[in-house]
């Protein structure tokens, strides 16, 4: 008869992992062991509890799960079953149940019939139109398709690492390496002397690390022709060749709303990264809200990944589109930048024009905040995809 | 050494006993934790009772507390174990030692938390171990910290392997600087910590401050549930509530009014930024809304 829990669990399990959480056979079994506990279960929310405590792992998932939860789970008269662990075994029809709006990926984990049945629709288009934006710049919400990266372009991300060390500060971490005229390394003097009376002493002295780097890239149509490269750059940087001295480095993409991408461009091919990336954003091409989206940046991200000593490269023409208080915004959310950060980078593909003058208001709010204003193709790399695309 | 809880229950009512009100949910993932002896993994925001919970757990169970703090480039020397060189340096030269084998012997071995928590010889009970913020060590941690939680046991190459005969009770959090690896959460129990619910927080504020005005004590908890919706940079935790709560009973406060208020932001709030964006106006408003929501 506990058959049927367990079978419900894992159909459960099963509907979770296609919705995109990583729920593997030993969490299912966790979740059994659990439900099986002595003194465990009273009432309903414990049912939950429990198995959320075994089957999340991330607090992006707990929305997620709460609403796979109440779906699959929706039984009225769920307690009494479960204590006797006789509840027959959920049978999802595709008539009755309604899949709900809040999320397509669950939607399509729980229905996977659904296409099946209906005629193929056509993806749906969405248009957002935004009061701040001027009239005609709009949130596109589509994905891109990019082109994969050719050789070339791999080296000149990877060439653009380099140029980018100076840049980058080392502090000494509290780990040791072998030299120097730091402290007495007891254990090496220790086996040396084992070996011989009267070896000399041996010293350490702190290894040193590459201060963290946080990218902060615009992607919005007026930069789509610089976007790929950077993210080419972003992934160069974060999957270095030679694994000495890597920087700690934290992505992030924007247009009209933040993205962190760290996680997607670990990784190792740089293609399939970067198609991640497009496949997660959801505004590329779009609008911009700088403002806006530094201001998320701040609130959100900023006390995580930035330290004192970290290098901010933000990459940006600085063309906001916006009112005054917009404006407002973006020189508040520059400047709290500039205070969580050692020294605060802009990369800004305009510079490249020649008799370029800060006119916009965009740039005039953000100039007085950063440490250095830089033409993009002071990475080489970048001026030489520019060029490239240009020609094309 | 006190019995693990039999219920989900039990361990709500015990950890309150320890002056930790604990929701249901928390409680529940915490006698799971307990029950299938795994480790509890605790994320959330700063000042929601991460770290209190390790604290709480330890006192309910009448079991030391281990706390290993994690920071950037935490190493094993420092996290579980490292030789004593000077001294056995200073042995070998007063002749002190015979043979070369009695060189790694116990007595010249220094115990670092984790290394304490899984001996047999120091804690035959099996502690509380608090892994606290292990987002801030490297990777390279987290991966030496897989064999440890899943087998609870230390290979010390010149001593051979220790193991612990009673399991120790992990409680890691995180404050989520970076993901923590997948492979160390599939090992544990994963609970989301929130800021804690209108009634949640004056029950703790109650147990904290048994002497509080009732009335002072709701209003207080309305307000910072309402500075917790408004967006700033640091939302007030727990502990901050409390800090306040103190500063407004040294201050003799009855009544919340907007001098005492802007007087006494700095308690709660921890950037000049969200200090000039509640001063004044807002700081009205909120007092205002607290009015209404106490009253209705």
């Amino acid at each position: 008869m506990a058959d049927f829990l367990a079978q419900n669990v894992m159909h459960f399990g099963r509907v979770l992992r296609k919705a995109g959480m990583s729920v593997g056979t030993d969490r299912v079994q966790l979740a059994l062991e659990a439900l099986r506990i002595e003194g465990g279960i009273a009432r309903r929310a414990d049912f939950k509890a429990t198995l959320a405590a075994c089957l999340i792992d991330r607090a992006e998932h707990r929305a997620l799960f709460e609403q796979a939860f109440y779906i699959f789970w929706r039984d009225p008269d769920l307690l009494g079953r479960v204590l006797a662990m006789l509840l027959p075994r959920v049978q999802a029809r595709p008539g009755t149940l309604t899949p709900p709006p809040e999320n397509r990926r669950l939607a399509e984990a729980l229905f996977p019939r659904r296409d099946a049945i209906e005629p193929a629709r056509e993806p749906e288009q969405r248009l957002e139109l935004d009061a701040h934006l001027s009239g005609s710049e709009r949130e596109l919400l589509r994905q891109r398709d990019f082109e994969t990266m050719t050789p070339e372009e791999w080296a000149q991300a990877k060439r653009a690492l380099t140029r980018l060390r100076p840049w980058l500060q080392t502090r000494p971490t509290r780990r040791f390496r072998p030299g120097g005229a730091g402290r007495l390394d007891w254990r090496a003097t220790l086996r040396a002397q084992a070996r011989q009376e009267l070896a000399p002493p041996r010293w350490r002295r702190p290894r040193e690390r590459i201060a963290p780097l946080v990218i902060l890239a615009d992607i919005s149509g007026s930069m789509s022709r610089y976007s790929r490269m950077l993210l080419h750059l972003a992934h160069g940087l974060a999957n270095p060749a030679e694994r000495r001295q890597v920087p700690r480095v934290h992505s992030f993409v924007f247009g009209t709303r933040l993205t962190p991408i760290s996680r997607l461009l670990r990784q190792r091919d740089p293609d399939l990264a970067v198609a991640a990336v497009a496949q997660r954003v959801a505004d590329w091409s779009g609008g911009t809200r700088i403002g806006a989206c530094l201001h998320a940046f701040n609130r959100d991200w900023a006390r995580r990944v930035l330290t004192s000593d970290a290098t901010l490269l933000l990459v940006s023409d600085g063309l906001e589109a916006g009112d005054a208080a917009a404006l407002e915004q973006l020189a508040f959310e520059a400047r709290r930048l500039r205070l969580s950060c050692r020294r605060l980078l802009w990369l800004n593909p305009l510079l490249r024009f020649e008799g370029f003058e800060p006119k916009a208001a965009g740039i005039r709010a953000l100039l007085p905040e950063v440490d250095s204003h830089l033409p993009a193709h002071n990475l080489a790399s970048l001026e030489q995809l520019v060029e490239l695309l240009l020609c094309n | 050494m006190a019995e693990l809880p039999a219920s989900i229950d039990a361990t709500q009512q015990g950890l309150r006993a320890q002056g930790y009100v604990a929701p249901r949910e928390l409680a529940t993932t915490a006698f799971l934790a307990l029950r299938l002896a795994r480790p509890l993994f605790l994320e959330g925001e700063p000042g929601t009772g991460k770290t209190e919970i390790a604290k709480a757990l330890a006192g309910l169970l009448e079991r030391p507390l281990i706390r290993l703090q994690c920071y950037e480039g935490l190493d094993l020397a420092s996290a579980a174990y490292e030789w004593n060189y000077a001294r056995q340096m200073l042995e070998i030269k007063s002749g002190a030692l015979a043979g070369g084998d009695a060189l790694f012997a116990r007595r010249f071995l220094i115990a670092r938390p984790l290394l304490q928590a899984i001996d047999p010889q120091a804690n035959p009970v099996g502690p509380v171990l608090l892994i606290d913020e292990l987002d801030r060590a490297d990777e390279a941690f987290e991966a030496f910290l897989l064999e440890l939680l899943s087998e609870f046991q230390l290979s010390i190459p010149e001593l051979g392997l220790i193991k612990a005969v009673a399991p120790p009770i992990v409680v890691l959090t995180s404050n989520r600087t970076r993901e923590v690896h997948d492979a160390v959460k599939r090992r544990c129990l994963y609970h989301w910590v929130d800021f804690p619910s209108a009634e949640r927080e004056l029950e703790i504020l109650r147990l904290k401050l048994p002497g509080i005005d009732a009335m002072l004590a709701r209003r207080i908890v309305a307000l910072v549930q309402g500075l917790r919706a408004m967006d700033l940079y640091k939302l007030p935790g727990i502990a901050e509530t409390i800090e306040w709560s103190r500063a407004l009973l040294e201050l003799n406060a009855l009544v919340l009014d907007p001098a005492t208020l802007n007087d006494t932001l700095g308690v709660l709030l921890k950037y000049q930024d969200d200090i000039a964006k509640v001063q004044g106006s807002e700081a009205a408003r909120l007092l205002a809304q607290v009015e209404a929501e106490v009253h209705g």
